[in-house]
């Protein structure tokens, strides 16, 4: 199997990458930084994978050779460029890999449950989120024809270095257990996975609060 | 809170600073700082009041693995390594009672286990590895240089171990035959472990501490060719339990000795190697408060035993107690803990501080040291007695770095 990893130096990029790596699969890994991107290389390579690598600004939409699965996995939580890191530059990208993707494909992208409901406390995260998780529902019917799917991966809090500032509560998952449950989704046949699969509850809940109650409340 | 395994003392941290990239670890400005890998040292080596952390898990990459030799980030645990090189028909050379400890934490402490008498510490299968100075600077370290021998066995604080070459062992596959052997009291535990050294490659003992005689259970084992299952999954300790206290102490040990079976068996490296950690967060069973590890090591024969009674008289019982006599192979490190003669460890719980002492003091009466991973209480005088390379260490170390640990035995 080959696989393309679009933003391969995220956590829990990372943590999927082991697991397809120890498989022997085929891995072509995308990132900005060199010296991150040859550390998970590295590692990938030791750990049994056959890897590429290609330094790439994710933010430039270029072709990419066709893989069997596509991960999208790059974002990031604060910052002037939100929007274009988790949305615009994701859908531009999309747009182009959809193109030379073969029957039988998949594509799977880190959105996340801040996309289910805005939260004051990560207004343009959430919203950059929900705009993907739009845009992927789209693109699952746009491309089901074409016998390609598309997964969206919903993680809830996961313990990585985007989240190093935040108090880390019970409900906060390692990498390793996210990335598993990513390969797991990959591996099967759904098409919006939450991680872990409790956050699928929890968000059915917190999207079922009525607005004028949700407005008073800060979590 | 940032806690240490036995969770005792409490310590408060001004900041931590998880590590994600090799490439781009820089010591931040604040002081003093240590490196946390996992958390598993009991006391206050990993604890740095007042002071700021690094936190290691984040380097958590394997560099590269070939003719045996592994080298990988420093955040990497001894249980990935395993996961990795096993299958690839390599062990570690050395493992402690746990595989949740990182390769930093292995170096820093420069820990021991059951094959001490044939392989020594773990710093000996140490071929290379790199240590960051706050001044910026990156050095390459081998056996050989003064600064290696500081940062093995150095307690984090010569600087911070970004990564490490490790030279593995090659083995069969996963499988360990190990045989047990009941012995009534100390002259058989003696005899035992003799005969026992000579052929197997891991010998250790658990102790009934409270038995006057001082019997128990003589384990050794050794890597073989077999097709075994690996272990079920793991239960977790969910909450504080404080289930630890003399009543349960009593009858666990009593109940040990009885029902653990002898003879030859074939099996699994990880429960042989890690009972403990079939059930993960076993500190929490000590509650709150926490418990302090006594481990110690004592020149011979005489001094076990005067040790051991007094362990006895104090009734400062622990369910685990783990007795073995450490070969003669010289330990890398300036403050290595591994020497000639037998170690002892128990757990005692954090309320009972003046049996720990009492036990402190007849340790080092008789020439022998105590093992600042496992510990929270000795003091300065005797750190400075049992490791006398201390003023050679303190030229090399970090400016930047300390631990609570060290502000108390070495002030």
């Amino acid at each position: 199997m080959k696989v393309l990893v679009l933003g391969a130096t995220s956590a829990i990029a990372q943590a999927a990458a082991r697991i397809w790596a120890a498989r022997g699969d085929d891995l072509v890994l995308v990132a900005r930084s060199p010296e991150k991107l040859q550390a998970v290389a590295d590692d990938l390579r030791t750990r049994g994978g056959k890897v590429e690598t290609m330094v790439h600004d994710l933010n430039d939409p270029v072709s990419y050779p066709p893989a069997d699965v596509v991960l999208l996995a790059h974002g990031v939580l604060h910052g002037p460029d939100v929007l274009q890191t988790n949305l615009v530059g994701p859908i531009a990208l999309l747009e182009k890999i959809a193109e030379v993707l073969l029957p039988g494909a998949c594509i799977a992208a880190l959105s996340s449950v801040s996309g289910d409901r805005g939260r004051a406390k990560n207004a343009v995260y959430g919203a950059s989120k929900a705009g993907l998780d739009a845009y992927l529902s789209a693109l699952r019917q746009r491309l089901f024809h074409k016998g390609v799917r598309v997964v969206t991966l919903k993680p809830g809090f996961v313990d990585t270095p985007m989240t190093a500032q935040m108090q880390k509560t019970p409900l906060f998952s390692s990498p390793a257990a996210v990335g598993r449950g990513i390969v797991r989704a990959i591996d099967g046949r759904s098409d919006v996975v939450y991680l872990p699969w409790y956050w699928r509850f929890i968000m059915l809940i917190v999207r079922m609060i009525p607005e004028p109650i949700f407005k008073r409340l800060s979590f | 809170m940032t806690e240490s395994w036995g969770r005792y003392p409490a310590a408060a941290h001004v900041a931590e600073f998880p590590l994600a990239w090799r490439s781009e670890a820089r010591i931040p400005p604040v002081r003093p700082v240590l490196a946390y890998g996992r958390g598993r040292s009991y006391g206050d080596s990993c604890l740095n009041d007042g002071g700021a952390l690094l936190r290691t898990s984040g380097l958590d990459r394997f560099i590269s693995f070939a003719g045996g030799v592994v080298r990988c980030e420093a955040g990497v645990t001894l249980g990935e390594i395993l996961e990795f090189a096993v299958p690839r028909g390599y062990f570690l050379p050395v493992v402690p009672g746990t595989k949740h400890v990182s390769i930093g934490g292995a170096i820093a402490n420069d820990i021991h286990g059951k094959n001490h008498h044939r392989a020594g510490t773990f710093g000996r299968h140490v071929r290379r590895l790199e240590l960051l100075r706050s001044d910026g600077s990156r050095k390459e370290l081998t056996p050989g240089d003064e600064l290696f021998a500081a940062t093995v066995g150095g307690l984090g604080l010569t600087g911070l171990i970004t990564w490490a070459e490790i030279a593995l062992r090659a083995v069969p596959g996963p499988a360990v035959r190990s045989d047990a052997v009941k012995f009534a009291g100390l002259d058989e535990f003696f005899a035992i472990s003799d005969e026992s050294d000579a052929k197997s490659e891991y010998t250790v003992a658990w102790l009934d501490v409270l038995s006057r005689e001082h019997r128990g259970i003589f384990y050794r084992g050794d890597h073989a060719a077999g097709t075994v299952k690996a272990p079920r999954a793991r239960v977790t300790v969910p909450i504080d339990l404080r289930l630890v206290n003399g009543f349960t102490v009593r009858a666990f040990n009593a109940a040990y000795y009885l029902v653990q079976r002898t003879g030859s068996r074939l099996g699994h490296y990880d429960p042989f190697f890690f009972p403990l950690d079939a059930v993960e967060r076993w500190n929490r069973l000590y509650g709150k408060r926490g418990f302090l590890q006594f481990q110690c090591v004592v020149p011979g024969p005489d001094s076990l035993k005067t040790l051991l009674d007094e362990i006895v008289r104090l009734g400062a019982g622990s369910p685990m107690t783990v007795l073995k006599k450490f070969g003669d192979l010289k330990s890398p490190g300036m403050l290595s803990f591994p020497r000639p003669g037998f170690t002892v460890a128990i757990d005692i719980s954090s309320t009972e501080i003046a049996a720990f002492t009492r036990l402190e003091e007849v340790a080092v009466q008789s020439g022998g040291a105590l093992y600042p991973a496992k510990d929270a209480r000795m003091s300065a005088a005797t750190f400075a007695k049992s490791y006398p390379r201390l003023d050679e260490f303190r030229r090399l170390l970090d400016p930047a770095f300390s631990s609570s640990f060290w502000r108390r035995v070495a002030p």
